[in-house]
């Protein structure tokens, strides 16, 4: 079984994330970025696949150079061998056009039987690009996992939707996303680091697969961002220590902005 | 006026608020077409004409509800052939955005999603969204194709302005790739009585705070009609089901009050809750980071404080 796990290095979300000066991009290249912690969940998911069973497991990104980090975190995690496609003319790219380069880059990587995603990026948290490869690649998706078994040549699972659990079922080769509740991710062992930095990783440039320049980055972008505006940070409320009746206070604050 | 397509988010014909939250913004772009997919259109007609719809499009494919997204999206590429719509608006949750997505590559349009407002603009509509934990906020549109914006519940007021709208059918052919995603049980979500998490205009939470004792936070939830939430903390340890937990990995709510008890305000916590228009905060721990965005903090134990307030709310409601 071969399994494609597609990653994102992301801006770290506990440190201050900010905006490219001039061209309103997300800065990945100023800021301490890492592998984004809900692909983790699916990097750990296809260990738990290659473990029950036997697979080869292959971690997927596009992004900058830095990006080779989060390469290396989920090859750590045991992840068999990455793929890095980057490319000057990839900055600013859309979820559309880094769709079409992750397509081109699974049909470049050739047979595999399932790509394996988290739930969204917790930079842009837009959660469509899984779709979209699908889309694009005419295969079958299933988003939102809460669980799933491999067997047979179908992958079934729990969808947790947001108003519904459904139990679906879809043939392989196929798109999963999988969520926070599906499993506890590993951390790397001293083993896995060192074994880590055996591990193949190959670099791939936009001509490496077919994708013309023209196709993705800023100027390819179906939407345009006409201003970012940092949130002026709330105003410092009331604070009260409870002195027996915090309880009345909280309620009288309520009742003043007619919540009560 | 231009159509605005919307698609109808709905169980067996009760039309959810986003939706009519949707219909209110779509007056403001256009005239808003209403697409219904699943049964149960007949009592969803009069919802959508009291907020607006111009038209309601039925979709017609008896087996939908067999199978998972695709096939609403390729209902939708089909209507959207028939309508030629200016823009097509979906509430931002998770079903809706893959729906999205897969239109995105259909139709060749650009896409935004989880708009927190949409307004017209000379050269389109112009949304905005609330990125990076809510620390800024991002005007765009899009510049390609027909807008496909997914609108995020509670983004606007709903208005409504009743009209009696036309009623059509569309027949929809699925592809044989729709047919492979097969939905073989679906259980709805066990009601509690309260209102819905991402609709809700009051959200009372608890997090590590309660110990595992949500008693108090749930009384208050209700004496306010409010919906209760929980912190990713208190989901992890098993005192609250993962449906109703707030932040990043949970849901992203932004209602009128926010109450967070027994919550220290975590960024994967205020990411979910940040943009909420008042908020107030009952915790132990004077440091609590949650206390620099509260409008209003006790600084106190939650089982006393909670108890408390409920009982001053029933005092002055008689």
């Amino acid at each position: 079984m071969k399994i494609v796990v597609l990653c994102k290095y992301v801006p770290n979300a506990t440190s201050e994330r900010k905006f490219v000066d001039g061209d309103h991009t997300t800065d990945r290249v100023g800021v301490d970025g890492l592998l984004s912690e809900l692909d983790e969940y699916a990097v750990e998911e296809a260990m738990k696949i290659k473990e029950a069973g036997d697979a080869q497991v292959t971690i997927l990104t596009v992004g900058p150079a830095a990006a080779a980090d989060a390469v290396r975190k989920a090859l750590q995690m045991g992840a068999d061998a990455g793929v890095h496609v980057v490319d000057d003319s990839l900055h600013g790219s859309d979820a559309l056009a880094t769709s079409l380069v992750l397509a081109k880059a699974l049909e470049k990587v050739g047979e595999f039987d399932l790509v394996m995603c988290g739930m969204a990026s917790t930079d842009g948290e837009m959660g469509v690009v899984p779709a979209m490869i699908a889309e694009r690649l005419g295969l079958p998706h299933v988003g939102y996992l809460g669980d799933l078994t491999v067997a047979d040549g179908t992958v079934t699972g729990r969808r947790d939707g947001d108003v519904a659990t459904e139990h679906v079922s879809a043939p392989l080769p196929a798109v999963v996303g999988v969520t926070d509740q599906i499993n506890e991710p590993r951390y790397p062992s001293f083993k896995g680091i060192m074994a880590a930095k055996k591990k193949p990783v190959e670099t791939w440039s936009l001509a490496d697969l077919g994708v013309s320049p023209d196709e993705v980055g800023l100027s390819a972008a179906w939407t345009v961002v006409g201003s970012v505006a940092k949130r002026p940070p709330r105003g410092h409320g009331e604070v009260v220590a409870d002195a027996g009746d915090g309880g009345s206070r909280l309620v009288e604050f309520l009742a003043s902005k007619k919540f009560v | 006026m231009s159509p605005i397509l919307v698609l109808v988010d709905h169980h067996d014909g009760a039309v959810r608020k986003a939706t009519t939250e949707l219909l209110t913004i779509a007056r403001r772009l256009g005239d808003p077409v209403a697409v219904v997919i699943g049964h149960g259109a007949e009592k969803a007609l009069e919802t959508l004409g009291a907020y607006g719809a111009t038209s309601v499009v039925v979709v017609d494919a008896p087996d939908i509800d067999d199978y998972l997204i695709l096939p609403r999206a390729e209902a939708m590429v089909a209507v959207a052939e028939k309508v030629q719509p200016s823009a097509i608006l979906l509430t931002s949750n998770a079903k809706s955005k893959e729906i999205a997505a897969h239109l995105a590559v259909k139709l060749g349009s650009g896409i935004i999603t989880d708009a927190v407002d949409v307004q017209p603009g000379p050269d389109g509509p112009v949304t905005t969204q609330s990125v990076f934990a809510g620390n800024y906020s991002v005007q765009a549109r899009v510049t390609t194709g027909t807008p496909i914006i997914t609108v995020k519940p509670n983004a606007t007021t709903p208005e409504q302005a009743p009209t009696s709208p036309s009623m059509e059918t569309v027949s929809v052919e699925l592809s044989d790739l729709a047919r492979t995603v097969k939905v073989t049980e679906r259980a709805p979500r066990g009601r509690t009585g309260r209102p819905d998490l991402n609709e809700a205009a009051v959200v009372v939470s608890g997090g590590r705070g309660t110990g595992g004792d949500f008693a108090p936070v749930e009384a208050l939830a209700d004496a306010l009609g409010a919906a209760v939430g929980a912190s990713r903390a208190a989901v992890d340890s098993g005192w609250y089901p993962h449906a109703f937990q707030i932040g990043q990995t949970g849901h992203v709510v932004s209602p009128q009050l926010y109450v967070a008890a027994g919550i220290s305000g975590a960024i994967q916590h205020r990411a979910g809750m940040q943009t909420s228009k008042t908020i107030v905060a009952v915790n132990k721990d004077e440091e609590a980071p949650i206390l620099q965005l509260a409008d209003f903090a006790v600084v106190g134990d939650l089982f006393t404080v909670l108890p408390q307030a409920v009982e001053e709310i029933q005092r002055r409601q008689g």
